[in-house]
């Protein structure tokens, strides 16, 4: 299959379109990367996402698949006889990788994008707090989901692990802003390991920006798509 | 081994009504709980200890929560009339349409049910926007599955039924035939399908219902400012 044929629309510092790029990688599937100017947006990418006008975006033989987890679903079945299954096979692990995806998704965005918009320091402590008890959380659905492998998945990448892994960098830039270290050792010792791993996996660390780039980033603006 | 499908959820919710229709519509054999909100059971804070929401899906003890989520399992656990199609692309479709109306559509019509005045005024024009999408959308369909029901259906099914009691409390028609001839005779069709037909709420319970659930925003709204 030709590289042209697959196209992701997308803005590198962007958690939703690293999820795509992930699912891309582990199924060894090439294509070309076209980063948007989100205060620019091209034609391609208001003709093929015109609901939500939104990245990133998945063309595949110049049909469009839009949202993030909906992408990665898709690779993992259009490309299901390469490379590993990104979803466990068994029917309730799916539920359970979907439920906890849906949960980051709602629950610990919105309480990472609360750290960064919070107003004076107790409004910010509320807000390191409220994150806390959702990564505790994590944790807790990490152990259940991992049974003891390295991954959400297993012993390899897997939904989950794409699903909330995407935010490390923005995690990191959180804690480096904030000078608050959330990713404990000690509170969670399972997910603390988790992300060094998931950072240095091959699918993965090529696509993961740097923390001083978007760090930068975030000085002026904060992430959107 | 004898299957034990059990779902919770309550007389009026939307969502479980969604969980109902699929076991209905598979042929599925199950006990359903309605659950009162105001004194939630033992079993349902046990069964989804993270968000304690209906619905819940118990199967085989095993509990599934988030109505989407529990859709997707029961159609890849029970095989037989299957919601989504087999083409991968088409499937992201299905998952992006259900998405939007859960994401855009149900919140924008929410908005317009309670808010008052002149935000009234601006939400049931953005409600109007997001609908003319599933109008597009419909276009050379029977329903958003195509030929017959599928996931997309189920998901945006609540508009059947519901959007007629909404227009009732606030007085306001927000899917007008003339508008949104496609959309109505979908909502038509869908509310008088086998097994859909026999599930509906009662119309005046559901009006005095939401009619109580819209009043703190009248209230808040009168209060001198």
């Amino acid at each position: 299959m030709a590289k042209s044929d697959v196209k992701v629309l997308g803005f590198s510092p962007s958690p939703f379109v690293m999820r795509a790029r992930i699912a891309l990688k582990i199924k060894s599937v090439e294509y070309e990367f076209l980063e948007e100017n989100l205060g620019s947006k091209s034609e391609l990418l208001l003709k093929s996402n015109p609901v939500h006008k939104k990245i990133p975006v998945l063309i595949h033989n110049d049909k469009p698949v839009c949202e993030s987890l909906i992408i990665v679903e898709y690779v993992d079945e259009a490309w299901s006889s390469s490379g590993p299954s990104i979803l466990p096979s068994d029917p309730y692990d799916r539920a359970v990788a979907r439920f906890w995806a849906a949960y980051v998704d709602e629950k610990w965005f919105s309480a990472l994008r609360d750290i960064g918009s919070a107003n004076g320091a107790e409004a910010k402590k509320a807000a390191i707090e409220q994150l806390i008890e959702v990564l505790v959380l994590l944790e807790d659905a990490f152990v259940k989901c991992s049974k003891g492998k390295a991954f959400f998945g297993g012993n390899q990448i897997g939904f989950l692990d794409i699903a909330f892994g995407s935010y490390l960098g923005w995690l990191r830039v959180t804690e480096k802003m904030n000078e608050v270290k959330l990713l404990d050792e000690v509170k969670t010792p399972g997910l603390f390991k988790w992300a060094e791993r998931f950072c240095a996996d091959a699918a993965v660390k090529d696509v993961m920006p740097e923390t001083d780039k978007l760090a930068e980033l975030k000085a002026s603006a904060p992430p959107s798509s | 081994m004898a299957e034990e499908v059990k779902l919770l959820k309550t007389w009026s919710s939307p969502f479980g009504l969604r969980a109902f229709w699929i076991l209905k519509l598979k042929g599925v054999q199950f006990d359903f709980i309605d659950e009162d909100l105001s004194n939630k059971s033992p079993l349902l804070l046990q069964s989804n200890p993270v968000y304690k929401k209906v619905p819940v899906l118990i199967h085989n003890g095993k509990p599934i929560s988030e109505s989407l989520v529990i859709l997707e399992y029961v159609d890849e656990t029970w095989k037989q009339n299957p919601l989504l199609p087999e083409d991968p692309y088409e499937r992201a479709r299905a998952r992006f349409w259900a998405k939007f109306g859960d994401d855009k559509v149900l919140a924008s019509i929410w908005n317009a049910f309670i808010k008052q005045g002149k935000e009234q005024e601006e939400a049931i024009g953005l409600a109007i926007e997001t609908l003319k999408f599933l109008e597009e959308e419909l276009k050379g369909k029977r329903f958003f599955g195509g030929e017959k029901i599928g996931l997309p259906d189920l998901a945006l099914g609540w508009l059947a039924n519901l959007i007629g009691v909404f227009e009732e409390v606030i007085g306001v028609k927000l899917i007008e035939k003339e508008r949104f001839p496609l959309l109505s005779a979908w909502m038509q069709e869908f509310a008088e399908a086998p097994v859909i037909k026999e599930s509906w709420p009662p119309h005046e319970k559901l009006v005095t219902k939401f009619r109580a659930m819209r009043e703190p925003y009248v209230a808040a709204a009168a209060q001198p400012k």
